[in-house]
């Protein structure tokens, strides 16, 4: 078996050999949400091309799977910064802290928008948050009482809309931007009815207003946005749930559906009128910053007004920028290395 | 089969006519022949799914394989490049090489005023053009003061546009290029500047944002290094191990254990793999992150079992005579095996094993685990750098919101498939080669 006994070898010397490259590091590792990968990936490229460090390695394996590997410990072994479509939450702060990773720096980025989009041809429409629950819960009030969602068409959840069948396309539940979704339209689309007013347990409460309906009306379509922007190409009457950037990319096969008499464009985003967007962050571990080289500089190249400004390479990639004032406060904490606050 | 007839039965087949024979025999011949069609028709349809399949690839992709190109007068100025008048390496290398394809932009646009108008005349050209003069003069740095015309690439919207994928004819709010671009980019057509020209960057450079200037070399050398990884583990082992139970071991409850085991591993979905591999090598042994190592490491556990099974078959298919003949010439059980029976199993066993290999080469999910499901620039240097694989590469630029990398997706999928038809083909080469019959 001497044949085995060398691989086994191998094997031994390659583990001595990455446990001797886990003493130093000089490439910044990045892992975390796909919705913040390509401005990411964006800085990471430009920040690399400059010559003075390494490129950076951005791993895109979701928001809450890159807080995990974020908060597995301090070390190199360990990744550097979290890319997060929503802000971390405090059981995930906690568990950080229990693993030794104490300061922990927040750059909010900027937002991302969630349009909800048709194909060019298909049939004008006007939206707002109280018809998408409507149409689109799993349970709705019928008659006074709560009842398995019975609608067909849209003219029947509003008559204001065409005789269409409802055929929604979005992203699955484990997606952020699903998450987002029910966060921004369901629970508030269902405020304005009063029989889920009248449910006072919590629980069910919740549930009555983020369950989305089963029954062949709301498809979930994977992760993959360009097949939603594809299958709405194919199917006039179907719309879609998706992140701005691919509209902006598509604007001459789709167009974007107003929501509450708002249209999903860059301005109305980056001015707040638009209220389906969320906020993008990213997550610095501070007892890295003496230990892997750039990483200060990172942040400053990430914060920069050629990156994130008002006419800065991220817009081309479909980063919404933060409102003037605000980007100077973030941008100076975030070089200043200001440590987290959650708040009380 | 072995059922004998009853007699009654086989006189009474004996008393049908002549025509009562003809007429079944030409049934059961209409049943051949009807076989035979579905046959055809199966393998027709299989095709036809093939023909549909790469055809829309190819169709969507080959165009990746062309990039637009602008050519532009350049005047290498010393003030751009190098205003300190140093003409040291790092001198250079930081200088203003964008702004040399401003000017000339300008120079050729004299009228075009205003930052947004500026932004987007610079903007018909790829930030790889700044590259590309920088290259040009640290290769020679006497082109400093020299004018020369460059072929500089496009951006991705203006590569579009060239290649037909942005129609010029919608309204300008639909598409991604204005109509001063499109007036700017009509006018160097005119002059003859614009040309298509073979995308060597594609299959030269790593990955990038800007889907003009992002290639495939990065994942392939990344893939090239798992594999090899994945083959110095697996294949030794695969062997050994199956060696040993086929030819060696005592056949008890333990080794129909190990066997049942070894059938199942082989069913497991990969995901599992990426997780022993996240547990163990990332975990306990400390390997460093989205490496070829841990990700050959992983392939390693996945394919395993598929090489063991299919060795065990190819040593089982080894008739009992030859090692009883090389036994009966007083060779030792391990010279019936090395030099008998391994070298005649040998074609079997390479075959699984580039079989398997070829499953390793496909797989993203396990990766996805241990971290090489990652944007990585740089191209990989070694098995500790950290490095991602092809069809990674293919899954990030599905995923990608620039209509340009639609083809790029396409184009990378044609460069895996030529990968994977090298490796079934060289298992094929391998078993006409070396096959035996008896």
């Amino acid at each position: 078996m001497q044949i085995s006994t060398a691989a086994l070898a191998t094997l031994a010397a390659l583990s001595f050999a990455g446990a001797a490259q886990a003493q130093s590091r000089d490439q910044i590792s990045i892992a975390g949400s796909s919705t913040v990968f390509p401005f990411s990936t964006a800085v990471a490229e430009q920040f690399g091309k400059t010559g003075k460090f390494k490129t950076p390695k951005v791993e895109s394996i979701g928001t809450g799977g890159g807080i995990k590997e974020f908060c597995k410990g301090v070390g190199i072994q360990f990744t550097d910064i979290a890319n997060a479509s929503r802000r971390i939450k405090k059981e995930e702060v906690a568990d950080c802290n229990k693993n030794g990773v104490t300061d922990i720096v927040e750059v909010k980025i900027g937002f991302d928008g969630i349009v909800v989009a048709q194909s060019k041809s298909g049939p004008a429409m006007e939206l707002s948050k109280e018809i998408l629950w409507k149409a689109l819960a799993k349970q709705v009030p019928v008659n006074g009482k709560m009842a398995e969602n019975p609608y067909k068409t849209w003219n029947e959840v509003d008559p204001s809309l065409p005789k269409t069948k409802i055929e929604v396309l979005g992203p699955p539940p484990t997606s952020g931007t699903r998450d987002a979704y029910v966060e921004l339209v369901m629970e508030e689309g269902c405020k304005g009815f009063a029989e889920v007013k009248a449910i006072t347990d919590a629980k069910a409460h919740k549930i009555a207003c983020t369950q989305m309906r089963e029954d062949g009306a709301f498809i979930e379509a994977g992760e993959n946005d360009n097949l939603m922007v594809q299958k709405l190409n194919a199917n006039k009457d179907a719309v879609a749930i998706f992140g701005f950037s691919f509209l902006d990319q598509n604007a001459d096969r789709i167009r974007g559906i107003n929501v509450g008499g708002i249209a999903p464009t860059f301005e109305n985003i980056a001015s707040g009128k638009y209220s389906v967007s969320r906020s993008m962050f990213f997550y610095v571990k501070k007892a890295h910053v003496a230990v892997v080289p750039g990483l200060k500089e990172f942040i400053t190249a990430f914060t920069d007004e050629k990156a994130w400004g008002k006419n800065g390479y991220l817009l081309d990639k479909g980063l919404i920028p933060l409102p003037d004032a605000e980007r100077k406060k973030v941008g100076d904490e975030a070089r200043a290395l200001t440590g987290l606050n959650l708040g009380s | 089969m072995t059922d004998v007839l009853p007699r009654a039965d086989i006189s009474a087949v004996r008393k049908l006519s002549a025509e009562e024979q003809a007429a079944r025999l030409k049934s059961r011949y209409r049943a051949d022949r009807r076989f035979k069609f579905y046959g055809l028709g199966a393998i027709g349809l299989a095709l036809a799914m093939l023909l549909l399949l790469l055809g829309s690839i190819v169709l969507q992709g080959y165009s990746a394989f062309w990039q637009t190109h602008i050519k532009l007068p350049i005047e290498f100025s010393a003030e751009l490049i190098a205003p300190d008048g140093k003409r040291d390496r790092d001198a250079l290398a930081e200088g203003d090489y964008q702004g040399l394809v401003r000017a000339a932009l300008q120079a050729k646009f004299p009228d075009v005023s205003g930052r947004q108008e500026l932004r987007a005349l610079t903007g018909l050209l790829s930030q790889g053009g700044a590259d590309r003069l920088r290259e040009m003069v640290l290769d020679d740095p006497s082109l400093i003061g020299a004018k020369r015309e460059v072929w500089l690439p496009a951006s991705d919207d203006i590569d579009m546009l060239h290649k037909g994928s942005i129609s010029a004819s919608s309204g300008q709010d639909e598409r991604r290029v204005k109509d001063n671009e499109l007036g700017w980019f009509d006018a160097l057509t005119k002059e003859g500047r614009v040309e298509s020209q073979f995308n060597t960057r594609f299959l030269t450079g790593g990955d990038s944002r800007e889907p003009e200037l992002a290639g495939v070399w990065g994942a392939i050398v990344g893939s090239f290094l798992t594999l090899i990884i994945t083959m110095l583990l697996a294949f030794p082992i695969g062997v050994a191990a199956a060696i040993y139970l086929e030819e060696f071991a005592p056949k008890n409850r333990w080794t129909d254990l190990i066997e049942v085991n070894i059938n199942n591993l082989a069913a497991v979905p990969s995901i599992v793999f990426g997780l022993l591999g996240l547990a163990m090598f990332l975990g306990t042994f400390g390997l460093p992150r989205s490496t070829p190592v841990v990700g050959g490491l992983t392939l390693a556990l996945m394919t395993l079992p598929i090489i063991i099974i299919a060795s065990r078959a190819a040593l089982k298919a080894v008739p009992p005579s030859i090692r009883e003949a090389a036994r009966g010439l007083g060779a030792s059980p391990m010279q019936v095996v090395f030099h008998h029976v391994l070298p005649l199993a040998m074609p079997g066993v390479l075959t699984g094993s580039i079989l398997g290999m070829a499953h390793a080469l496909g797989e993203t999910a396990p990766l996805l685990m241990i971290g090489m499901v990652a944007f990585i620039v740089d191209i990989p240097g070694g098995p500790l750098s950290s490095a991602t694989v092809l069809p990674v590469q293919i899954f990030i630029w599905a995923d990608s919101p620039e209509r340009a990398f639609v083809e790029k997706t396409s184009a990378a999928i044609m460069v895996l498939l030529a990968f994977l038809i090298l490796m079934n083909l060289a298992a094929v080469w391998l078993r006409r080669r070396f096959e035996r019959r008896w």
